[in-house]
């Protein structure tokens, strides 16, 4: 019986099949290629025009940056030769007056000194293992600002350096972090103003905080450079970057006190609750509960505020205040070195600085954000 | 007895007494910053009479003598610098609209682009998202207007096609001189924006009564582009074209496109799309997963399911970032004044302010005007941004 059956049924088999290769295109370069790039026709169409564009573009810049470019010379006549590329020699030429500015060369280890110090202080405070932040802290923001101010201007002994001679990297670096350093106490004061109960303090500080957000920061620049004399008593003058100071810092603090808000917002009301019900004082329970936990939340955003800023200190250029872009700027007009390709070499030059300060602390952001992200968000 | 504890209390409450502190301390910061006003507005009466400058408005009505590069008003070296303040406004708002234009869509579709499957177009919108995002917008610039368009060959060896002309004084079209009736081209485009709205709701009624579909798009581009073509044709072109020519060291005639203006549309609208991109992703990213498993669950195709269920959830997390990444394009337009072109700042704060040296009120002329773009951006969009998200319960 069992046999007919088996017999009948004529498409059971009674051996087992071989076993297939798998197929090519589900493993392998070929089908990653094929998953990745050729998937669908738009797909297709998509990537052979990516792949055009990539071929129009890399080769021609690969050429203009390293195989044709100018790598030494003593002054134009080696980047005015027809199909040179950039004219590195420009920049290895200036390159200590991008950095310095117009800072007196003997004078100059001062500034190596300030940076040295300024490396020590924020390294071991951005990395979150390393003990002792709070004397950390204390240091980059209270004993490394006096300082720098004693190193960079020569104060107890040092010669003096008027801070018209500053320039280059020197000075774009001391307008974004004295703007954050001293935006930082301000914004957390706006900040809580902005929170608080009481009418005319809040009215203020959201006038103070949507005024210097509505406004550009040229226009702020502006105003601290030819309109703030003014309004000072006779007898009192600020030097030009001072005035700038005073411009970006008021221009940062509004910022900063929108991103210490959010933090003071992310904080359980709960914690403020507590606070009171251990019978502290506003800023007892501010300083030792509220501020360390909404601080902590927001660095992130305190670090893109920083990106932020470092990038908006190109504008002081535009008040005649050569930082690393403006004194790049004002040696294109150096008859020595000018030529139809040096505009595009300093700029390539400066924008390859000004990248690596703000990709690598976009990065650093990011990766706190995840180290913060603890998951339980409300 | 009694009394005196009384008394005692509520003297001791006065000083603990939460209401009479905050009223104490806020006395005293209007007090504080009322005497920084008084101490402010009295140096600068002092200083301004030292100085000679006089004060007020009153210059606006003078004659301003200097020439502007581009207008899109009336303007010549006899108007007053009132006129000054009003070609610098309308060049701002002009290249502000633009950029916010042409960001716009490229932010869109970089942002997409960084979600693509396609391997090679996701990295290259990653490169340009960081690349662009990481460097000033003053050096773009500069980079744009020196590096790119400066090394454009003289108005001789101007690059032709046909009647177009490129060259580092910009790029030179012809002009569309209009003759009479051209204003009935506009106002035929006027009335196919509004009929596009007409229909755009009464199909949304029938769909809703009886769930046909309207091919709403399709039909509101035929009338927005179709009906300034028709009145076109029908009039038989009432434009008179004039080419431009070389003479000299510049062209004459026709159109010309300034380099500036160019550099600055190009810078503004690059940079700002690197971070409208970046707001895009997210918004994408920030719907559940399960919104498209559910679409694709009803049977509903990809594209449509983009279209009506993901974009419209997106659109409620990108809108309040996307109105302040207008608003700072808006503000960095003032950057125009590094590459000299006109704008609201280059004219107002920057050559009137030099020729009449009446520094406080220029600056703030120009202050609250970016206050008050600032101010109409925001409302326009949180009024936009309430009636998307109604679609909530």
């Amino acid at each position: 019986m069992a046999q007919d059956r088996n017999h009948s049924l004529a498409y059971v088999r009674t051996d087992m099949v071989q076993d297939e290769p798998a197929p090519i295109n589900s493993k392998g370069p070929i089908a990653w290629v094929r998953q990745n790039l050729f998937a669908t026709i738009p797909d297709t169409i998509l990537s052979i025009a990516a792949i055009l564009l990539l071929f129009y573009i890399i080769p021609p810049m690969f050429r203009f940056l390293i195989t044709d470019a100018v790598w030494t010379g003593e002054n134009r006549e080696a980047c005015i030769v027809p199909g040179a590329g950039a004219c590195w020699a420009f920049v290895d030429a200036k390159f200590s007056q991008f950095m310095y500015g117009r800072y007196p060369v003997e004078e100059r280890w001062r500034v190596d000194l300030t940076a040295i110090l300024l490396i020590a202080g924020t390294v071991p405070l951005a990395i979150p293992s390393v003990p002792y932040k709070k004397w950390n802290t204390i240091f980059v923001l209270v004993i490394f600002p006096i300082l720098a101010f004693i190193l960079l201007t020569g104060r107890l002994g040092l010669e003096s350096v008027e801070t018209s001679l500053w320039g280059g990297l020197l000075v774009t670096l001391v307008v974004a972090i004295v703007g954050i350093v001293v935006s930082f106490p301000f914004g957390i004061l706006l900040a809580l103003g902005r929170r608080s109960k009481m009418p005319i303090i809040k009215m203020l500080s959201i006038i103070f905080i949507e005024f210097w957000r509505g406004v550009p920061l040229i226009t702020v620049l502006f105003m601290s450079s030819v309109m703030l004399p003014f309004f000072l008593p006779d007898g009192v003058s600020f030097d030009k970057l001072l005035r700038a100071l005073v411009g970006v810092t008021l221009f940062a603090s509004a910022y900063m006190a929108e991103v210490i808000r959010g933090g003071l917002q992310a904080i359980p009301k709960g914690q403020y609750e507590a606070g009171d019900a251990m019978a502290l004082t506003f800023w007892q329970s501010m300083r030792l509960i509220i501020l360390p936990q909404a601080l902590t939340l927001v660095i992130p955003g305190i670090v893109n505020t920083f990106i932020g800023l470092f990038k908006d200190t190109t504008l002081v250029l535009i008040i005649g205040i050569f930082d690393l872009l403006g004194i790049v700027q004002l040696n294109f007009t150096d008859a020595n070195w000018a030529s139809a390709k040096t505009p595009a070499t300093g700029l390539i030059f400066a924008a390859f600085i000004y990248f690596i300060f703000c990709f690598g602390m976009s990065r650093y952001s990011m990766y706190m954000e995840r180290r913060l992200d603890t998951g339980h968000k409300s | 007895m009694n009394n005196d504890s009384n008394a005692q209390s509520s003297k001791a409450s006065l000083l603990y007494d939460p209401v009479a502190r905050s009223i104490f301390f806020q006395c005293l910061t209007v007090a504080i910053v009322a005497w920084l006003v008084y101490a402010g507005i009295n140096n600068a009466i002092t200083n301004l009479e030292k100085a000679n400058v006089a004060s007020g408005f009153g210059f606006l009505s003078d004659r301003s003598g200097f020439d502007v590069s581009q207008s899109l008003i009336e303007y010549t070296n006899d108007s007053s610098y009132l006129r000054a303040f009003y070609v610098g406004l309308t060049n701002t708002l002009l290249v502000s609209a633009l950029g916010i234009f042409f960001a716009t869509i490229i932010g869109f579709a970089v942002g997409i682009g960084r979600l693509s499957q396609n391997y090679l177009i996701r990295k290259i919108c990653m490169v340009y998202v960081e690349l662009l995002r990481n460097i000033p917008l003053l050096l773009q610039l500069l980079f744009w207007y020196k590096a790119v368009l400066g090394v454009l060959p003289n108005v001789r060896d101007a690059m032709q096609v046909g009647n177009i002309y490129l060259s580092n004084r910009g790029l030179a079209i012809p002009k569309f001189i209009p003759e009479a009736g051209a204003s009935t081209i506009f106002w035929a485009f006027v009335v196919g924006i509004i009929a596009t709205f007409v229909v755009a709701k009464w199909a949304k009624k029938r769909q809703m009564k009886t769930g046909q579909q309207f091919p709403t798009i399709l039909v509101g581009f035929g009338l927005v582009l179709g009906l300034p073509l028709l009145a076109l044709i029908v009039l038989g072109f009432p434009f008179v074209i004039e080419n431009p020519e070389l003479g000299g060291f510049n062209f004459r005639g026709g159109s010309v496109v300034l380099p500036e203006f160019v550099a600055l549309l190009l810078g503004l609208a690059l940079y700002t799309a690197a971070f409208i991109a970046e707001i895009v992703r997210s918004g994408i990213l920030a719907v559940s997963k399960g919104q498209t498993e559910a679409a694709y669950a009803l049977g509903i195709r990809p594209n449509i399911t983009m279209r009506k269920v993901i974009v419209p959830q997106a659109m409620r997390v990108v809108i309040p970032p996307l109105t302040s990444q207008y608003l700072n394009l808006t503000k960095n337009s003032s950057l125009a004044v590094a590459i000299g072109y006109p704008d609201l700042v280059a004219i107002f704060s920057g050559t009137v302010l030099n020729q009449t040296g009446q520094a406080v009120e220029v600056v703030l002329m120009t202050m609250l005007v970016y206050l008050f773009l600032s101010l109409v951006t925001s409302t326009f969009m949180n009024w936009f941004n309430s009636r998307v998200s109604l679609v909530e319960r």
